[in-house]
């Protein structure tokens, strides 16, 4: 069984004891825990079941490579699947459970698929489910849905806050173990702007758990003062539980600090996404060892030799009292070591490789350790729990020798530089046959806008995996981040590091190298997406040479852990299987994030209350205060109608329509966009943005103009105000506002820049309240201030003056068809300027309108609205708006496109009135139908509906739409379909269904 | 003439940082060529400082020039005198090709005060807000999450940030969220 040792563990605190709950088992550990190191302290081995196969699985590693040890990690509104509890610090009151297993851990249904097994080979979904098609979304997906998956989704909205950060750096060094903390150090005294992080909450990396000596003392030492010196530093900043998430173009950096993880409940931000701009990058960020792949390298007990040296050294937590070693390299018997001198068994450490003479294994026999060479595991013993493993020749095929009886495995196939990050944005890597690793190449560092690199590998990250060399790697990494920054180094020598030294690894992928398929298909490459040996050789088989290829078809590394224990084994299998060399047959591409990080740290602050901005007008408040049924325009936030007394939405339109067309409405029309645009070249600028003619405006008056794109569609329109020789006012629709202004600088910017004009957004500057219907005048005379008569503010003039002792300017203009005031009052007087309205107004029986009331009325009025009339494809004169395209002009934008034939094909639909045969309303988005159909066996068309409307006014439906030869067609009557399936007759009308004339707005 | 009525009406947060909504603000657009002494004139006749150099802003009180691109400047004057100040630069302005327009009511204005206000925009803005790269006098047109801001620095400790009316209470929201006690970064 796995336990607590008696003494020990440099990282545990054993006068605080922790209380969690795993399964709903109450538990204790110490504070410094893991929830991994605390799991196994209370003999808790097996953590889930696996993602296929659903077989029993412990953990594996001891850090962010664990595939095997993720949990659902607290509850409501903290709950979050798929953690790995190898990186969960343990804090008083957490509460785990295993994953992918039912009814439980222990007692698996699915694990039934193990049986199965090779009934479930590689691409096995590809080949079963694809016939016949109509199975696999009703019976094959849900099925393998519901098998497959590891963690729960949230049922919860996530309780916590997250944040970003932006920071600005010389230098950002990733990964605090020796080689970075030198490196940090190096840049650091000569003056370099340093961001130091580590992910986990430790400095220091490996180097303490591995017995590296610095300058004669133990490395504890040396990293305690080093820390000490460089948080004196004013230019150097440490953070610990900070992830390089990622590395990007020009020296970006994701940084994903984990900042209440271990500590929920205080009200700290649960996470902090850094997002760092750095001129240099050094990725110090070590190394994986890779496991061996011998048959039953899954049963919970396997684990790598140095996450069992972690787990003794650092938490003081035994694996089990007998525990063999297996190796291809002189690490492993660091362990071998570590265990013995803990007082701890190791029945026999066994070493493929044909001799083992070097200074570790000679320590390890000294110790009296039995040490077996040339060997090999055939297989180990034991479900739910390693018992034993059965010995043989490693140069075999897997005649069991011995049967050695004990509880846990260590196994070191070798060490993986961790090149994530360097690989991240472009940074390539080189095979390293010694160390049968990829490590990166600094010839071809990732590069910058410059051309030169950007990133920096440093220490084990590097290849560099002796302790010796890692320290001397961190300060040569740390010397040419300097030099690209252009400062300085200090004089002063680097600390001398020590270890053992190491005879020569051998490269071992299968064990033992002639296994034959019994074997071979036990033999575990991916644990988290099960993946075996023979899987990829069964890949390579069939044909699937390139690595990328070979990934997607057996899902190896494609699981959360993204393959960082099983990338190398795999391709490793892979180019056997192929004949090829591991270099010729390449890597898999790393891509950020290094380990997953949460969304709630991509999102940041935006949740909640600033989920999205939301735009408020001056008269929002009062709005918000009666009534309002806001709907959503842009990010404005706009009154749809304002509700009274149980009224609902359909009712409250009729009354707003009927009252403003009978009495007085008022419209806060606050969001329209207001541009002003001034020079001696104002006119001529505008006469080529709109398609008819601004120049010619008079100051004090007013004209409707088109905006179309240079594709000639329409794309804004609204009206013109000429404030004097060399200023215009343009007023766009809401939408248009922002866009509108960014095209005339666009145009202003790029192709006429000879022309003086200037462009200002003033849309904000004013709230602009629309006095509208019979009673428009009079409340404005009431009001008082400014003559507002016929004769001098007639139809489409403008005038400055004050009303209700406010200054104004007021537009005589109209998008309903009645009598109509604009008044744009300074936003800090438009509250002041509503509420006199609404006082003054009763006696002619003033009520608010919404938009709704607004685009009925208009409508009725046959007016187009920009995205109902419009779509991005429609042209002015489909519209029938050739009225409002001057024919004088040489050109305006959009002026040559619509002389294209295909915007000159008279089978364009063009628009009409659209009045039902029985007054009923049509369907929003309809089409009217043509005999027969399409190629694709579809309804042939002939028309579709752009606008459609109850018209209170007229107590009927009205609707206008884009019909084929509809102008020529009037009176005709056209079907369109509905909903459910049936038509509906329509006639075809003008457009124009409300005051043909004009005469109600012109009095 | 009813008082001038800011976005959020002096509202204040006191977080890490304290927030306030400065009330009303005389700001104008003021479009031209740098370069032009009527320009220059023009500007700092009205707002009384000298006249700002790239990403500059020099501000006394509620009178001020902000530098916003090579051909942009924001005059800053009390409230009440916008209108007045237009129209003395269009007269200095006269013949030459300018733009002045009174955005005064299209703006809110906060200020962040306090040892962290570095902090609290850092973590809402793309911008090296280190005391080398940031100084006072220092401005920078940038965005605040997801809306347009600017922000200067009047002393150490004191910024003054101005956004868009309409999105007054997102950007105050913004910056309360950004300033709750416990989430201090500890990096400048």
């Amino acid at each position: 069984m796995s336990t607590r040792l008696q003494t020990g563990g440099r990282l545990i605190d054993r006068s605080h004891r922790e209380g969690f709950s795993f399964n709903g088992k109450r538990l204790t550990g110490y504070a410094g825990d893991t929830l991994a190191s605390a799991l196994l302290a209370n003999d808790q081995m097996l953590v889930g079941r696996s993602f296929k196969y659903h077989r029993p699985r412990g953990f594996v590693a001891a850090g962010g490579e664990e595939p095997n040890g993720l949990v659902n990690l607290g509850k409501g509104g903290q709950f979050e699947p798929n953690q790995r509890a190898t990186t969960t610090e343990l804090f008083d009151g957490l509460t785990a459970e295993s994953q992918n297993h039912w009814p439980s851990l222990e007692f698996d249904i699915g694990a039934i698929n193990a049986k199965f097994s090779r009934f479930l080979p590689a691409g096995f979904y590809y080949k079963m489910f694809i016939h016949p098609r109509p199975l696999w979304k009703h019976v094959y997906e849900p099925f393998i849905r519901n098998s497959a998956g590891l963690g729960k989704a949230p049922q919860d909205r996530d309780s916590d806050r997250y944040e970003h950060f932006y920071a600005f750096a010389d230098l950002v060094i990733i990964g605090g173990g020796i080689a970075g903390l030198q490196a940090a150090l190096t840049a650091g005294q000569a003056g370099a702007k340093v961001i130091l992080m580590e992910q986990t909450a430790h400095w220091g990396g490996r180097a303490p758990v591995d017995g590296v000596t610095i300058d004669g003392a133990p490395a504890d030492d040396w990293i305690a003062k080093t820390v000490t010196t460089l948080e004196g530093m004013e230019n150097v900043t440490l953070r610990t539980r900070m992830m390089g998430a990622g590395v990007y173009d020009h020296g970006y950096v994701l940084g994903y600090e984990r900042v209440a993880d271990h500590c929920p409940g205080l009200g700290l931000p649960r996470h902090r996404l850094w997002r760092i701009r750095a001129k240099q990058i050094i990725t110090a960020t070590g190394a994986i060892e890779r496991p061996l792949s011998f048959a039953g390298n899954d049963v919970p007990g396997v684990m790598l030799a140095s996450a069992i040296r972690d787990y003794a050294v650092n938490w003081a937590v035994s694996p089990g009292d007998r525990t063999v070693v297996v190796t291809n390299n002189d690490d492993a018997y660091r362990t071998a070591i570590c265990l013995k001198q803990a007082g701890l068994e190791v029945p026999v450490i066994i070493d493929a490789r044909p001799e083992a003479s070097g200074a570790l294994p000679e320590a390890a026999r000294a110790l009296g350790i039995r040490v077996e060479t040339g060997k090999g595991i055939a297989k180990v013993l034991g479900g739910k729990r390693v018992t034993g493993v059965a010995l043989c020749a490693q140069a075999g095929e897997g005649a069991e020798l011995e049967q050695v009886p004990c509880d846990a495995v260590a196994m070191s196939g070798g060490w993986s530089p961790v090149v994530h990050l360097w690989s991240h944005c472009g940074g390539k890597l080189n095979w390293d046959d010694a160390q049968a690793h990829f490590r990166p190449d600094a010839n071809r560092a990732p590069t910058s806008h410059d051309g030169l690199p950007f990133v920096i590998s440093a220490g084990s990250a590097n290849g560099e995996l002796h302790a010796a060399a890692t320290l001397g790697d961190g300060d040569a990494a740390g010397k040419t981040a300097i030099r690209a920054l252009g400062l300085s180094a200090t004089a002063g020598g680097v600390a001398k590091a020590e270890a053992e030294a190491e005879e020569p690894m051998t490269p071992v992928w299968i064990m033992p190298q002639g296994a034959g398929v019994k074997l071979r298909s036990k033999m575990w490459l991916d644990y988290q997406n099960d993946v075996k040996v023979s899987d990829v050789q069964l890949a390579a088989q069939e044909g699937y040479e390139s690595v990328e290829h070979a990934k997607r078809y057996t899902t190896l590394g494609m699981a959360t852990d993204q393959g960082k224990l099983s990338n190398i084994n795999g391709l490793a299998v892979l180019s056997q299987s192929l004949g090829a060399d591991i270099p010729q047959v390449g890597t898999t591409t790393f891509r950020p994030p290094y380990t997953p990080i949460s969304m709630g740290a991509i999102a940041g602050e935006a949740r909640g209350e600033v989920f999205q901005p939301l735009r408020r007008t001056p008269i929002h408040e009062w709005n918000d205060a009666n009534g309002a049924d806001f709907e959503p325009v842009g990010q404005w936030r706009r009154p749809y109608t304002y509700l009274r007394n149980g009224e609902n939405r359909a009712d409250a339109v009729k009354r707003e329509v009927l009252n403003t067309r009978n009495n007085l409405g008022l419209l806060d029309a606050s969001t329209l966009g207001k541009l002003i645009v001034k020079g001696p070249d104002a006119g001529k600028f505008l006469d080529l943005l709109y398609t008819n003619m601004m120049s010619t405006l008079k100051p004090g008056r007013c004209r409707y103009g088109l905006m179309c794109s240079e594709n000639g569609f329409l794309m804004d329109d609204g009206v013109v105000a000429r404030i004097d020789d060399e200023t215009f006012l343009c007023h766009t629709t809401t939408g248009g506002a922002d866009h509108i202004f960014a095209h005339m600088e666009e145009w202003l910017q790029t192709e006429w820049w000879d022309m003086q004009v200037y462009v200002a957004n003033a849309t904000e500057q004013f709230a602009q309240i629309a006095v509208v219907g019979p009673n428009a005048r009079k409340l404005l005379e009431k009001l008082g201030g400014m003559d507002v008569s016929a004769e001098a503010l007639p139809f489409m003039a403008w005038a400055d003056g004050e009303l209700a002792g406010i200054k104004v300017r007021a537009y005589r203009i109209s998008f309903s068809g009645e009598l109509s005031y604009e008044i744009a009052v300074p936003a800090s007087q438009g509250r002041a300027f509503w509420d006199a309205c609404i006082a003054a107004g009763a006696e002619f029986g003033l009520m608010p309108y919404g938009t709704e009331a607004l685009h009925v009325m208009r409508a009725e009025k046959g007016f187009i609205m920009i995205g109902d009339e419009t779509d991005g494809t429609v042209i002015p004169q489909d519209l029938g708006l050739n009225w409002a395209i001057s024919k004088k002009k040489e050109d305006y934008l959009g002026k040559r496109a619509q002389q294209r034939s295909h915007m000159t094909d008279p089978k364009r639909w063009k628009l009409v009135g659209l009045e039902t045969v029985d007054g009923s309303v049509i369907p929003d988005g309809s089409y009217g139908v043509a005999d027969g159909i399409n190629a694709n066996g579809q309804r042939n068309t002939q028309g579709r509906v752009t606008s459609t409307y109850y018209s209170p006014t007229l107590d009927r439906g009205i609707a206008m739409g884009l019909v084929l030869n509809g102008p020529d067609r009037m009176g005709e009557v056209v079907e369109f379909n509905k909903v459910d399936g049936t038509t509906v007759a329509a006639k075809i009308v003008d457009p124009v269904f409300y005051d043909k004339e004009g005469e109600k707005q012109n009095v | 003439m009813s008082d001038p009525v800011s976005a959020l009406n002096r509202v204040t947060f006191d977080g890490f940082v304290k927030v306030e909504e400065m009330g009303p603000r005389g700001m104008i657009t003021l479009r031209g060529d740098h370069a032009l002494p009527e320009v220059k004139n023009a500007a700092t006749g009205v707002a009384g400082v000298n006249f700002p150099g790239q990403r500059e802003c020099r501000v006394v009180e509620e009178r001020g020039l902000a530098w916003m691109s090579p051909d942009e400047l924001l005059v800053m004057v009390p409230h009440g005198e916008a209108d007045t100040a237009v129209a003395s630069m269009e007269s200095d302005l006269d013949g030459t090709h300018s733009l002045a327009v009174n955005v005064s009511d299209a703006r809110a204005v906060f200020r962040i005060i306090g040892p962290g206000a570095r902090e609290v925009l850092a973590k809402l803005c793309p911008v090296d807000l280190s005391p080398e790269a940031f100084v006072p006098g220092t401005i920078r047109r940038t965005r605040a999450a997801q809306v347009p801001v600017a922000f200067w620095m009047v002393e150490e400790d004191v910024f003054e940030l101005v956004c868009f009316r309409s999105v007054a209470a997102y950007v105050f929201d913004l910056l309360k969220t950004a300033a709750i006690p416990g989430s201090e970064v500890g990096y400048f």
